[in-house]
């Protein structure tokens, strides 16, 4: 199944500062009682916009309408839940800028078409700090020039090839391609000894 | 060439690579669970798709099981809702579930070692940064997302990236006191909660050949909060007796065939590795986490740190911890008052963790004011601690003794902290309101050391209250 192809993300950005934003941050566990993603939306850093009153900057409407999330390193670190980028895709950001992302949420949102660029840490801090000065600058990701630019500035970011490639072709949704060659699938099983059974030759004596 | 375990079972598993420089690899075993499952089945369906391999996914239901009255339709809503879309998917696309009805129900990493449906060589995944676990059996796996269930529940596969490999070798002897907990606790501290992103951990070294299989899982378990989504230990002796008669392990001559396959993966003499680190087991006491992440961690004996004494890079994140936790800069971590002390989950709810907390606590009162529990990571622990007498030592220490699942690790049924309560926690995770009140607080420990906070009230070194009875 061919996606969208995505090569610009451009609009304002809501800066969320801290390292080591685990996914129980972004979407608490207590929201995850449901069979469907929707909804998730409304309880986006639910615990940590409480805790900071009006501080927290999704409380602080001029970033309303934004379509980028600058964040710091270690971004989306422990569970797995893809609960976490669907809140977040689903408040309206298209694309997170950050310093480093952990695995697991990397990849749950490439699947999901939502870019996670790295930037360095000083370019993180300067991205963060034009995004709170002035809410509403607008800026550019831009995979193709590898960049995000936004304000007059202008800073190089990094994505693994092999994501860049996907979202800039259309083919980020992997399940399409999984399916593509299913003999060699069933072939591969097929040559596993817990699955064809011990006596056949995938075993060696 | 010499080659890595890593390296034979992912070149076992590839399929192929894809266009894009991944690599298409064969899943060998899915596990799912009630939370991350029913939308990827929900996706399958628009798609129009249907489960390619239904006898290559196994399910349980752990996350949101009420610990007390298991009865259905359970009192909780929300919870029946999880548990009837999974019955239903797992009935519609043929897949085996382990139900409340089953006697195997658990912790998802709990049941598929103990049911020898996990086991060394195969690629494991699972939607569950805990599926890490299984890397103790020498296979590799890792946890995923909801859309990657999707995409293993259609192909058997998913797309990786390409891992590198760092070598943890943990030196010399554990000293009475220091379990397995500790270890991965250390190695945490050390690497930091992002130091494994991009790399599969192999453990290894004296520390972990001397390791029973529980042991090792505790440790694979927790390689996600070092930031690694694969941990594993070679297969050796220790994990083919460990799966001999097991349910779903091979049997007979069968067996003996495959636990030649199964050594025959282990890592070869020479191999070469992207980074090793040694680290002297010897050197490590029972350690308790600080803060919020996994990573802030000091020895019993040892004092919280001052953000004035730390560099300047580090010194946000500790003043955050410090503050949100409620404790002084520079205070002993002995002493610290707990509200609750909980023994559970999967990273220490083997049937050895709780006989070490059973040892600790036995002929002992959990102290006035802390509220305790003990939830087994599966029905067949419970039933095995069960014939041990062990509920009768928790129970008339003043423990609750509750049915398997995982509670208040992460508190998604009844099981939770209420407002600033601090818990004492054999858990995996100490991040900001993880426990069910958004302000609650944990301290992740070994269970003898949960045990022991029980008892005392505090933060207690467990080397003072172990008679070695």
């Amino acid at each position: 199944m061919a996606a969208e192809k995505i090569v610009r993300v451009a609009g304002t950005a809501l800066p969320v500062r801290g390292n080591d934003i685990d996914t129980d941050r972004i979407i608490p566990a207590r929201f995850l009682r449901s069979v469907s993603f929707e909804g998730l939306e409304q309880h986006l850093f639910e615990d940590d916009r409480a805790q900071a009153g009006d501080a927290h900057p999704l409380s602080n409407p001029s970033y309303a309408g934004a379509t980028l999330l600058f964040v710091n390193a270690n971004f989306g670190c422990g569970s797995s839940r893809e609960h976490a980028p669907q809140a977040i895709r689903r408040r309206g950001i298209r694309a997170v800028v950050g310093e480093s992302f952990s695995e697991i949420f990397f990849g749950n949102a490439v699947a999901l078409g939502m870019p996670c660029p790295t930037v360095a840490a000083a370019d993180a801090s300067r991205l963060m700090d034009l995004a709170e000065r002035v809410p509403s600058t607008e800026f550019v990701l831009d995979l193709r020039e590898m960049t995000v630019a936004g304000g007059g500035l202008t800073v190089a970011v990094t994505l693994p090839n092999a994501a860049r490639e996907g979202f800039l072709d259309g083919s980020w949704d992997a399940t399409g391609q999984l399916l593509e060659d299913f003999d060699e699938v069933r072939a591969v099983a097929s040559r596993l000894p817990y699955i064809s059974g011990w006596r056949g030759p995938g075993v060696r004596a | 060439m010499a080659r890595t375990l890593l390296d034979k079972v992912w070149e076992a598993h590839t399929v192929r690579k894809l266009p894009n420089g991944q690599t298409q690899l064969f899943i060998g075993l899915h596990l799912i669970h009630e939370v991350t499952s029913p939308q990827a089945f929900d996706m399958l369906r628009a798609r129009g798709s249907r489960v390619a391999f239904p006898d290559r996914t196994i399910a349980t239901v752990d996350h949101i099981v009420p610990t007390k009255d298991q009865r259905r339709p359970f009192l909780d809503v929300m919870a029946e809702d999880m548990m009837s879309a999974l019955e239903r998917n797992c009935r519609e696309a043929g897949i085996r579930l382990f139900d409340l009805s089953s006697g195997a129900q658990g912790i998802v990493h709990v049941v598929g070692p103990e049911l020898g449906l996990t086991q060394p060589g195969m690629t494991i995944a699972c939607g569950d940064s805990h599926t890490s676990t299984h890397g103790a059996f020498g296979a590799v796996a890792f946890g995923i997302g909801t859309s990657q269930v999707r995409d293993v529940l259609a192909s058997q596969c998913l797309a990786m990236d390409p891992l590198k490999l760092r070598r943890i070798s943990v030196d010399g002897r554990l000293p009475q006191g220091v379990y397995a907990k500790d270890v991965i606790l250390e190695i945490i501290r050390r690497l930091g909660v992002n130091g494994g992103v991009g790399y599969a951990y192999e453990y290894g070294g004296a520390v972990v050949d001397a390791m029973t299989m529980d042991e090792r899982m505790t440790i694979c378990n927790m390689s996600i909060e070092g930031g690694a989504r694969v941990g594993y230990v070679n297969p050796d002796q220790t994990t083919i007796e460990y799966l001999r008669g097991r349910r779903f392990a091979p049997q007979g001559d069968e067996f003996e065939a495959a636990a030649r396959w199964w050594l025959s993966l282990a890592t070869d003499e020479g191999a070469a590795f992207d980074d090793e680190v040694r680290i002297d087991g010897s050197a490590i006491r029972p350690t308790v986490t600080w803060g919020i992440n996994p990573g802030q961690s000091v020895y019993v004996d040892e004092r919280l740190p001052r953000p004035a004494d730390v560099e300047p890079s580090q010194r946000a994140s500790i003043t955050e911890a410090l503050d949100f936790m409620g404790l002084p800069p520079g205070a002993p971590i002995q002493g610290t008052p707990i509200n609750v002390a909980f023994v559970g989950s999967c990273t220490n709810a083997r049937l050895s963790d709780l006989r070490e907390a059973a040892r600790i606590v036995r002929g002992r009162r959990v102290a006035p004011g802390v509220r305790a529990l003990v939830v087994p990571g599966s029905q067949a622990v419970r039933a095995a601690a069960e014939r041990e007498g062990l509920d009768h030592v928790f129970s008339e220490a003043g423990f609750e003794w509750r049915s398997a699942g995982c509670s208040m690790c992460l508190a998604m049924n009844q099981d939770r902290l209420e407002g600033r309560e601090i818990c004492a926690s054999s858990s995996n995770r100490n991040f900001k309101g993880r426990q069910g009140s958004p302000v609650g607080r944990t301290l992740l420990m070994s269970p003898a050391m949960v045990a022991a906070a029980a008892i005392a009230g505090e933060v207690v070194d467990v080397r003072r209250l172990d008679d070695g009875r």
